[in-house]
C-alpha cells in the first residue's frame, strides 16, 4: 500500500476532521453514539459539553489513540483505522496535540520539549533545531524559560509550554484540550487570544475541547455541543446562542439538568443488598 | 459462593494470561525496534541506552558487591561449619565455585536489580502514564516501546550479565577470606583450588540465566508501568506488584533453568 501523500493533500479544500456514525463504547456503557462531525481547514471547532458528556473520549478518537467500535474517522481525507502504524506516524506529525495538564515530559526541560519532535522527525542540525524552539517559545510569551523545568512552571506556562511543542513542527491540525482548565480568568483570556493569533499567523485547523462557555464563544467558529454521547448541535456561536433546544439554553444559562426524582427507584437505591 | 470463586478464579486466570500475552508482544515490538527502528527513522538511541546502563548497571554496584561480599562469606561460613563433621571442610572451595557460579550470583543480581529498576521503572513509565506523557509520545509520532522500552531491555541484557560477573568474583573474594581465615590457607592457594574446580560452563550457565533475568525484569517492570491507571493509590500497587513479580518471576525461572541445566 503506497504512503498517503499527506503534504498535497492537505493543501486541498477536503474537511480536514470528517467523523461520520463514530459508536464506542467503554465496558458496557456507551460514550459515543453515532457522532458526525465535520472540520474545514482553516476552522477554529469548539468541542462542548459537560462532564461525562464523551467529549474527551471523542478527542482521544480523533488522535487515534482509541479505535472506534462503529463508523469512520478521517484525518485528512485519509481513514485513521485503515492506516498502518508507519502511516498513521507520517499523518501525525502534521498535528499538533496540547493536553490537558501539558503532558510535558518531566525529566526534560522546556526548551528540550519543545525541541523534543524536531529531534525525533527531521534532520536539523542542533542550532537550527534551538532557534525554531526559541521562535515557538516567543510565540507563546515563554521567551528565556527554555532552561526551566516543567515543575518549576506556573499552570499557565505550562498550558503555553505544551502548546508550543505542539505547534513547533508547523503542523496543520492544532487540538487543544481544556486550554482554560484550573487556570484564572485572565490568564484563560490570554489563551484564548493566543489560539486565534495562531489560526491567523499559520493558517490552521484548531479543535478545542472545552467546557468553558465564555472561551468558546470567543474563540469558536463553529462550536459542536456533545451531550451524553450524542451531538446536539453543531452551529456558530450567534445561532447556538439563539437556540431553543432546551438542554442548550440549560448549558447557556448554566442550568443543572436535574431530572424529575422516581421515588420508587430512589427506595431501591438506598435499600440495595449486594 | 462457588459461583463467585469461579467467577473470580476465571477473572484470574483470564487477566494473567492477558498479561502474559501483553509481556510477549511487549518483548517482540522491542526486538522490532532494536532491529529495524533506524530504518523507520525512529532508532533506538544510544544516548538513552547509556543511560539506561548508568542507572540500572553503574549505580547498583556498590548494593551489588556488598550484598555479595556478604553472601560469599556466610556461605564459607556455613558450608565450613557443615562439612567439619565429615572432616571435609576443604570441600567447601568446590562447593562455593559452583554454587556461586551458577546460581547466587546470578540471583543475587536478579534479586538487586528487581528491587531497584523494577520499582524505579514500573513509577516512572506509571507517572508518565497517568501525566498523559505516554499519549503525548505517540501523539508526537514516537513509539512509546522504541522510546522507553527498547533502551531499557538492551540496558539490562549488557549490565546485568555484568553486574552478575562481578558478583560472582566478589562472592568468591569473600568466601575466601573466610576460608583463608578459618581453614588457615592463603588466598591465592584458594583462587588455585577454586579455579581448578571451576568450568566454564558453571560460570556460562550464571551469565545465561542473567540474561533470562534481565528480559524478564524489563518485561514485568515495564508492562506493570503501562498498565498504571487510578491514580497515586494505583501507581503504589503497581510499583508493588512490580517488585513482587520481578522477584517471583525471577526464583521460577531460575528453579526452571536449574532444573533442566543440572540433570
Amino acid at each position: 500500500m503506497p504512503m498517503p501523500n499527506v503534504s498535497t493533500v492537505v493543501e486541498s479544500t477536503t474537511p480536514v476532521i470528517r467523523v461520520t456514525e463514530l459508536t464506542t463504547y467503554y465496558g458496557e456503557r456507551r460514550i459515543l453514539d453515532r457522532v458526525s462531525l465535520q472540520v474545514a481547514p482553516g476552522e477554529v471547532r469548539v468541542i462542548m459539553g459537560g462532564s461525562g458528556s464523551g467529549k474527551s473520549t471523542l478527542l482521544r478518537h480523533l488522535l487515534g489513540l482509541e479505535r472506534p467500535v462503529a463508523g469512520c474517522i478521517e484525518l485528512f481525507g485519509h481513514d485513521i483505522n485503515t492506516l498502518s502504524g508507519q502511516e498513521l506516524f507520517e499523518l501525525r506529525r502534521h498535528m499538533g496535540v496540547s493536553f490537558q495538564g501539558g503532558a510535558l515530559f518531566n525529566s526534560m526541560t522546556v526548551g528540550e520539549n519543545v525541541q523534543f519532535p524536531l529531534r525525533e522527525h527531521t534532520r536539523l542540525d542542533a542550532n537550527t533545531i534551538r532557534i525554531m524552539s526559541r521562535m515557538k517559545l516567543e510565540v507563546v510569551n515563554l521567551a528565556g524559560c527554555e532552561d526551566l523545568m516543567p515543575a518549576q512552571l506556573s499552570g499557565g506556562m505550562i498550558k503555553r509550554a505544551a502548546l508550543a511543542r505542539a505547534i513547533v513542527m508547523d503542523p496543520k491540525l492544532l487540538f487543544f484540550d481544556e486550554p482554560s482548565a484550573g487556570l484564572d480568568p485572565v490568564v484563560s483570556a490570554e489563551l484564548d487570544e493566543l489560539i486565534l493569533r495562531l489560526r491567523d499567523s499559520m493558517n490552521i485547523s484548531i479543535v478545542v475541547v472545552t467546557h468553558e462557555l465564555e472561551s468558546a464563544f470567543k474563540i469558536a467558529d463553529y462550536i459542536t455541543v456533545l451531550d451524553r454521547g450524542e451531538i446536539l448541535l453543531t452551529d456558530t456561536v450567534e445561532n447556538m446562542r439563539r437556540s431553543d433546544h432546551a438542554r442548550i439554553r440549560s448549558l447557556i444559562n448554566r442550568i443543572p439538568d436535574t431530572g424529575p426524582v422516581d421515588a420508587d427507584a430512589y427506595l431501591e437505591r438506598l435499600t440495595r443488598t449486594d | 459462593m462457588v459461583r463467585a470463586f469461579t467467577t473470580n478464579l476465571g477473572r484470574r486466570v483470564v487477566g494473567g494470561v492477558e498479561e502474559f500475552g501483553y509481556g510477549a508482544a511487549l518483548l517482540v515490538e522491542s526486538l522490532f525496534w532494536i532491529a529495524i527502528g533506524s530504518l523507520r527513522q525512529q532508532p533506538v538511541r544510544v544516548a538513552t541506552i547509556a543511560a539506561e546502563m548508568m542507572r540500572i548497571g553503574v549505580s547498583a554496584i556498590p548494593v551489588v558487591a556488598i550484598l555479595a561480599l556478604a553472601n560469599g562469606m556466610m556461605m564459607a561460613l556455613q558450608g565450613i561449619y557443615t562439612l567439619r563433621d565429615f572432616g571435609a571442610e576443604s570441600q567447601v572451595i568446590p562447593g562455593l565455585a559452583m554454587s556461586i557460579t551458577r546460581e547466587f550470583g546470578a540471583l543475587i543480581v536478579g534479586i538487586v536489580v528487581a528491587g531497584r529498576s523494577g520499582s524505579a521503572i514500573a513509577a516512572r513509565i506509571g507517572a508518565m502514564q497517568m501525566s498523559q506523557e505516554i499519549d503525548a509520545l505517540r501523539v508526537l509520532g514516537v513509539n512509546p516501546v522504541r522510546y522507553l522500552v527498547a533502551p531499557i531491555l538492551l540496558a539490562m541484557v549488557v549490565m546485568m550479565p555484568l553486574l552478575t560477573i562481578l558478583a560472582n568474583a566478589v562472592a568468591l573474594f569473600g568466601g575466601g577470606l573466610l576460608c583463608s581465615l578459618q581453614l588457615h590457607m592463603s588466598l591465592a592457594a584458594f583462587t588455585e583450588l577454586t579455579l581448578a574446580s571451576l568450568e566454564v560452563a558453571d560460570v556460562l550457565q550464571g551469565l545465561t540465566k542473567s540474561i533470562v533475568f534481565a528480559v524478564l525484569i524489563t518485561l514485568v517492570s515495564c508492562s506493570n508501568g503501562f498498565a498504571t491507571s487510578g491514580g497515586s493509590e494505583g501507581l503504589g500497587q503497581r510499583t508493588t506488584r512490580s517488585v513482587v513479580l520481578c522477584i517471583g518471576a525471577i526464583v521460577v525461572a531460575d528453579m526452571i533453568f536449574t532444573f533442566f541445566l543440572s540433570r
